[in-house]
């Protein structure tokens, strides 16, 4: 099994994105001149390495002894009998070193970076997971790191923001707009635009120019090869169901891609509802978005009539992002997976039934995907079968779901 | 010809430079920014770039990224930056405006849709930011329809075999990103622009302007002694903000104080003689 499988057939759903970086009308490679010639650059470095049997030898040996794979597919047998329906199986990505899905991308794109003869990285981050990945590899490595990081979230991810220190990043602090994961993200492209001579831009998800959404997706690919196996080795047969929670929607597409040509697993995408699909406080850009280009790419995003960007609001500043991945947008236009929306609330009520049935604290993202699993399971027969994706820990959270449970920590 | 070809050629003969400064539409307020615009050709404008205003700006420093947000505070609309180069058109026939902006408003406008109204309102040419060649086919075909020029961006980092793909359909003029970074940041040296224009026109005959960096007269004039253009862009916003009171509008210093500073700018480009 390699960590970045993708052989496919022409006629397969996983054969995308397009010569031009496209999954049917999304994605594609929207930046200033400057910065074209390095996706270039970084798109033929990424074929080489793709073809080079070497550097799949080395990802799946950092992937093995350093992340901790493969993570494993746990059947949640009290949360099944209590919502009594479906059995469900949680795939364990919070088990993870630092504790989620982020280090499976960020382990590829370092390897690649290091390649390349990057010496400094910088990435941006919402709730700190994936700066936190990022800042292990830099300091696994020895390279130079910066990660940017909206106000508001260095503010409401004040652990996050220490552990990231401590391994040695700069934690730059996004004030610029509302001062949360976009507006990091707008600030990390300026810094790359900036210092294009000597700095790779390690992106966290399958959204941005190509090729950034493939390679994330190949990346965290290994969590849907890894479902697959286990899950017929557990049950003899493939899931009914796979649920997973979107922002820009790297956990999702990494569970679902090896499953896109089997027809009979339904997919399903959560997005962030906020405040609820229709309060204006949201971040469910498939569902209430249109597409549009920001970031390098062509994709639904929240936005008004203008084409303006619109603030999204989640209880988890790691969803709370305009846009998604477009390889989702295509997805969801073509029917292949399902796009619904999880509320803040919601995912207030996952996050301790899973705490309490499981002995599982799942990070706030995650616990979405579980709140829709959670009316989706009682639905389905006992002989049914879904797959959470579990994408991270949420020992990250618990500030955030304090203050919201009227406890003062 | 094109207002943006006819002014290059006029140029050209009078042996002089061109200045093209920039102002974002609505910033602070529609009637500012329109001020400001009219008043641009009589304190030395050749030509005008006009800032669309957009949420995400990505690839421009803290000035523009704050003029826009006070822009569309100040109820920017593409709808209105059309409505302000109308408004100028109706005593300026000559001088030519360039929208400067970012794809997603064009898109949201509805491609066609924008190139046609643009031209009916009097603008020449579309710089769009963040719509490289291989994405164009979005405008080229509408643009050309309407008699719009795309302005092509190049930067330090085009190599030389990529510079017939980046003007493949560009017309009007060229524009150098003259550093590798943001807008109003580092300034090149002249040394690095003494090395950039001869590659730049060999690969080209299209007048060529630099512009990020460029903050005083000297280094105005310094650009357009190699180029054939300068754009001031950030050191005019610094000007205008600091013109404005504590609640962010306009003062009665607002407007002269970005005319004076143009002139100031207008008057050292040129002198620059280009007699070849």
């Amino acid at each position: 099994m390699s960590a970045t499988d993708t052989q496919a057939g022409a006629n397969s759903l996983r054969s995308g994105p397009d010569g031009r970086g496209r999954f049917g009308i999304f994605g594609g490679r929207f930046v200033a001149e400057t910065l074209m010639p390095l996706l270039l650059e970084l798109d033929a470095a990424y074929t080489a390495a793709q073809a080079d049997p070497e550097f799949h030898r080395e990802l799946d040996y950092y992937l093995k002894d350093y992340v901790g794979r493969p993570s494993p597919l746990w059947l949640a047998r009290r949360m099944t009998e209590q919502l009594g329906g479906a059995r469900i199986y949680m795939k364990r990505e919070e088990l993870n070193h630092t504790g989620s899905h982020k280090l499976n991308n960020v382990m590829g794109q370092i390897l690649l970076a290091r390649r390349m003869g990057r010496t400094r990285i910088v990435a941006e981050t919402g709730a700190g997971q994936h700066g936190v990945a990022t800042a292990t590899v830099c300091a696994l490595f020895g390279m130079k790191c910066a990660i940017y990081m909206g106000a508001t979230d260095v503010e409401r991810q004040k652990p996050n923001v220490f552990r990231m220190r401590l391994l040695g990043a700069e934690v730059v602090p996004v004030t610029a707009g509302a001062g949360t994961l976009k507006d990091a993200m707008n600030e990390a492209m300026r810094d790359w635009v900036t210092n294009v001579h000597d700095t790779y831009f390690l992106v966290g998800t399958v959204a941005g120019p190509h090729p950034y959404p493939q390679m994330v997706r190949d990346f965290q690919s290994i969590i849907g090869v890894e479902t697959k196996e286990q899950i017929m080795e557990a049950e003899g047969r493939l899931p009914d169901a796979i649920v997973a929670a979107i922002g820009g929607g790297s956990n999702a597409m990494g569970i679902f891609h090896p499953f896109l040509d089997d027809p009979e697993v339904k997919l399903i995408g959560v997005e962030a509802a906020g405040c609820g699909l229709d309060s204006g406080r949201t971040a469910a850009s498939i569902e209430r978005g249109r597409p549009g280009v920001l970031h390098g790419n062509r994709t639904y995003l929240l936005q008004d009539e203008d084409g303006q960007i619109t603030e999204a609001h989640s209880i988890s500043a790691g969803l709370d992002y305009p846009g998604v991945g477009p390889e989702h947008s295509w997805l969801s236009d073509i029917g292949r997976a399902e796009y619904v929306g999880a509320t803040d609330q919601e995912a207030l009520d996952a996050f301790q039934l899973c705490t309490r049935t499981e002995g599982i604290i799942p990070a706030l993202e995650s616990a979405h995907a579980i709140a829709y699993a959670a009316k989706l399971a009682p639905t389905m027969g006992r002989d049914q079968i879904i797959v959470i994706n579990i994408s991270g820990r949420g020992d990250k959270d618990i500030f955030t779901v304090a203050e919201h449970l009227g406890v003062k920590l | 010809m094109s207002r943006i070809a006819r002014r290059f050629a006029t140029l050209r003969a009078q042996g002089r430079g061109a200045l093209i400064p920039y102002v974002e539409a609505c910033d602070p307020d529609y009637d500012t920014a329109l001020a400001i615009l009219r008043g641009m050709p009589a304190a030395g404008a050749d030509l005008i770039e006009v800032g669309v205003p957009f949420s995400d700006p990505s690839a421009d420093g803290p000035t523009i990224q704050k003029a826009a947000l006070r822009g569309l505070k100040g109820g920017s609309t593409m709808k209105r930056v059309l409505e302000m180069v109308r408004a100028f058109r109706e005593g300026d026939d000559e001088t030519p405006i360039i929208l400067m902006g970012y794809t997603n408003p064009i898109e949201a406008y509805g491609a066609e849709r924008f190139c046609t109204d643009a031209k009916a309102a009097g603008v020449d040419g579309l710089i769009v930011v963040d719509m490289p060649p291989e994405e164009a086919d979005l405008l080229a075909g509408p643009a050309a329809a309407s008699g719009l020029d795309i302005i092509r961006l190049v930067a330090p980092t085009t190599p030389d075999e990529r510079l017939p793909v980046v003007f493949n359909g560009a017309s009007g003029f060229v524009y150098y990103v003259s550093i590798t970074g943001v807008t109003g940041t580092r300034t090149a040296s002249t040394n690095e622009l003494a090395q950039a224009l001869p590659r730049l026109r060999k690969a080209t005959d299209l007048p060529i302007a630099i512009g990020f960096g460029i903050r005083t007269p000297e280094l105005a004039a310094n650009a357009v002694s190699v180029a054939d253009a300068a754009v001031v862009a950030s050191a005019l916003l610094n000007t205008l903000e600091g013109s404005l009171d504590a609640d962010g509008k306009a003062t009665a210093t607002t407007v002269p104080a970005v005319l004076d500073q143009l002139r100031g700018l207008a008057d050292a480009v040129h002198a620059v003689s280009k007699t070849t």
